[in-house]
């Protein structure tokens, strides 16, 4: 079942268009890779679908992207809200200014989630008032992230003193905390050792059973390794999308090939 | 060290190979460096002179208010009540608490309108808003101060005694309450504009982060961008205050002048600035006098000194903070 739908997208910031009437449906709880030179609007698709585009002013948006069949560009709709349904890793980690512990629970804290309503605590906890269940929550979004075990001691130092990689697993506990639908990473791996990047790699595979994660990436190893979906673009037009089997197995598109075989870059 | 004017031109003339073209162009070479160095004395001197004289001009009024306290002690002259030259009772309280008086009360007046505005500037309007109010407020802090105190008196004082005329308190209007109202409008445009900057220096991505959790603006305000700005806003709000407390001529306009204790905002007051600018050089005949005022410029001086220290201390904070 498709997610979500996107029908004749095109951006542009000032007169310059980066997106050219994209149009693609996006199966549910897959890995989805987006793919393409540097410069094709893979950001710009990115950030359309949460409409993080909305904070730069000369941005203009036309056609539209239904998610679960709502048009999440009609204007009477809760942008807060949809940003919850779909959370937004960044291409660099900019931890908030507070500690480790406060940087996951921000996301339920400002939703008002209900942390005695979570899967994750136990009934136990849930009658104990207090911060019980939000340190349980901490922790669970923290392992989920595969950062728990590094942090677990000095939760309530500053996110700012962690490692970048660290930091990017921060990012990535933190959209968790928030239960989106959809999670849209943006290079998450880019700036991570490769080891930080094998452990990212490792939780997308485990979360897609709940999730459905749409990630760019420059590394053509990387969306064979882990997507399960490709969407290729290429100065603003979508080229080609389809399966990741049948993309790289046989790409109907010359200009697919020529990415593929790394003729153009 | 600075580089000696003919050292590398020596070697050059003297190579073989070397011809004319050389040598001309060693000439101009040196001719550049003279330059130069004329240049990086005389700016080092007047950088030397500057410090001097801010040192000078410390130590003049330090050493011309001396002599005063042979006449009362330090205890007295900063908290006796009694003003009176012409019996030698040279009591600077009234006139203390008068500064401090002022001072508080444009700041409670003026910093949450600052920080509103700021935020508002810096977070929620749209560019092309911003750089209109920008322009609007560089002009609001070159209005002369003569100016702001004009208004005060034809706008400020008449609503003020109507306000004390509502609430049944005796007021010619000239009071504690119309200065901090005219120092406030004075130093908010000063605040703003340091504030709005302060707030733009907060990268974008911090604020993308909140936003992206799904946060409003002002969540991201309140836990991210506030935070980040925290020892900027501050050091603009201590300049402010070291403003506000060396400002004399619109507060001497509306304030009154009444050398007492105010123990009411509808009552005059006669701040440190006001006394000096009122009495110096006029009434030289009282022995003394002018040691007293040379006092009160002396604590004026120390206290605005020390809040610039504070602000420039914050300041240095901003760098590491905010990146
Ligand atoms: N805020 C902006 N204002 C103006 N132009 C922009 C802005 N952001 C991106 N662009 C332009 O839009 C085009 C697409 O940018 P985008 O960031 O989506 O590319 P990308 O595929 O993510 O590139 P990369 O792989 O280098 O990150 C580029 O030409 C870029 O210069
Ligand atoms: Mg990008």
């Amino acid at each position: 079942m498709s997610k979500i739908k996107i029908k004749k997208l095109s951006v542009s910031y000032g007169n310059h268009q980066v997106l050219n009437e994209v149009s693609l449906d996006i199966p549910e709880r897959q890995i989805i890779a987006v793919i393409g030179p540097s410069g094709c609007g893979k950001t710009t698709l990115l950030k359309s679908m949460n409409r993080l585009l909305d904070l730069n002013e000369d941005v203009a948006v036309s056609g539209d992207i239904a998610i679960d069949g709502e048009n999440i560009y009609r204007p009477d709709i809760d942008v807060n809200a949809l940003r919850k349904r779909v959370g937004f890793l960044p291409q660099r980690p900019y931890p908030l200014p507070m500690s480790i512990f406060d940087n996951v629970a921000f996301g339920p804290k400002i939703h008002g989630l209900d942390v005695s309503s979570l899967s994750v605590v136990s009934n136990k906890e849930r009658e104990g008032k207090g911060n019980k269940g939000t340190q349980r929550l901490v922790e669970h979004y923290l392992r989920l992230a595969g950062l728990w075990e590094e942090v677990k001691d000095r939760l309530n130092a500053p996110a700012a003193k962690l490692s970048i990689g660290q930091q990017q697993r921060l990012a990535l506990a933190r959209v968790l905390s928030i239960e989106p639908e959809i999670i849209l990473a943006d290079e998450p791996t880019s700036a991570l050792d490769p080891i930080s990047a094998k452990l990212v790699e490792t939780q997308f595979k485990i979360l897609k059973e709940n999730y459905t994660i749409i990630f760019v990436t420059h590394i053509l190893r990387q969306a064979r390794r882990l997507a399960d979906y490709i969407i290729f673009l290429y100065m603003g037009d979508l080229i080609e999308h389809g399966p990741a089997v049948r993309f790289f197995g046989e790409p109907c598109d010359e200009k697919t090939k020529a990415y593929i075989s790394g003729e153009i870059s | 060290m600075r580089p000696k004017l003919k050292m590398p031109s020596k070697k050059w003339v003297t190579r073989k190979e070397s011809g004319n073209n050389h040598s001309e162009m060693n000439q101009r070479l040196n001719k550049r460096k003279v330059k130069d160095n004329v240049a990086s004395v005389s700016a080092r001197g007047i950088l030397i002179f500057v410090n001097f004289l801010a040192l000078l001009i410390f130590c003049g009024i330090f050493w011309k208010a001396l002599p005063i306290l042979s006449l009362v002690s330090l205890p007295e002259l900063l908290f006796s009540s009694s003003w009176h030259p012409m019996k030698n009772e040279f009591g600077l309280f009234p006139f203390i608490i008068g500064t401090m008086a002022v001072t508080l009360l444009a700041m409670i007046i003026s910093l949450p309108v600052c920080m509103l505005t700021s935020i508002y500037l810096s977070e929620y309007a749209k560019r092309r808003f911003r750089e209109v109010s920008r322009f609007a407020i560089d002009i609001l802090a070159g209005i002369p101060s003569v100016v702001y105190g004009l208004c005060g008196v034809l706008v400020i004082v008449p609503l003020v005694e109507f306000m004390g005329e509502l609430i049944g308190v005796q007021t010619t209007g000239y009071s504690l309450l119309a200065g901090g109202i005219v120092l406030a409008v004075m130093v908010i445009p000063f605040i703003v504009s340091i504030s709005m900057e302060v707030l733009r220096m907060v990268p974008e991505p911090y604020r993308e982060s909140a936003l992206a959790l799904g946060a409003t603006r002002w969540e991201t305000v309140k836990y991210v961008v506030l935070k980040k700005a925290r020892s900027g806003l501050i050091a603009a709000t201590v300049l402010g205050f070291a403003r506000a407390f060396g400002e004399t001529m619109a507060v001497l306009m509306v304030v009154g002048n009444v050398a007492q204790i105010p123990t009411s905002l509808f009552d005059a007051a006669y701040p440190l600035p006001a006394l000096i600018a009122n009495n110096y050089g006029e009434v030289m005949s009282i022995p003394l006098y002018d040691a007293a005022l040379m006092s009160a410029a002396f604590i004026l001086m120390l206290v605005v000194t020390l809040f610039s220290l504070t602000a420039h201390y914050a300041l240095l904070k901003v760098g590491k903070t905010i990146a």
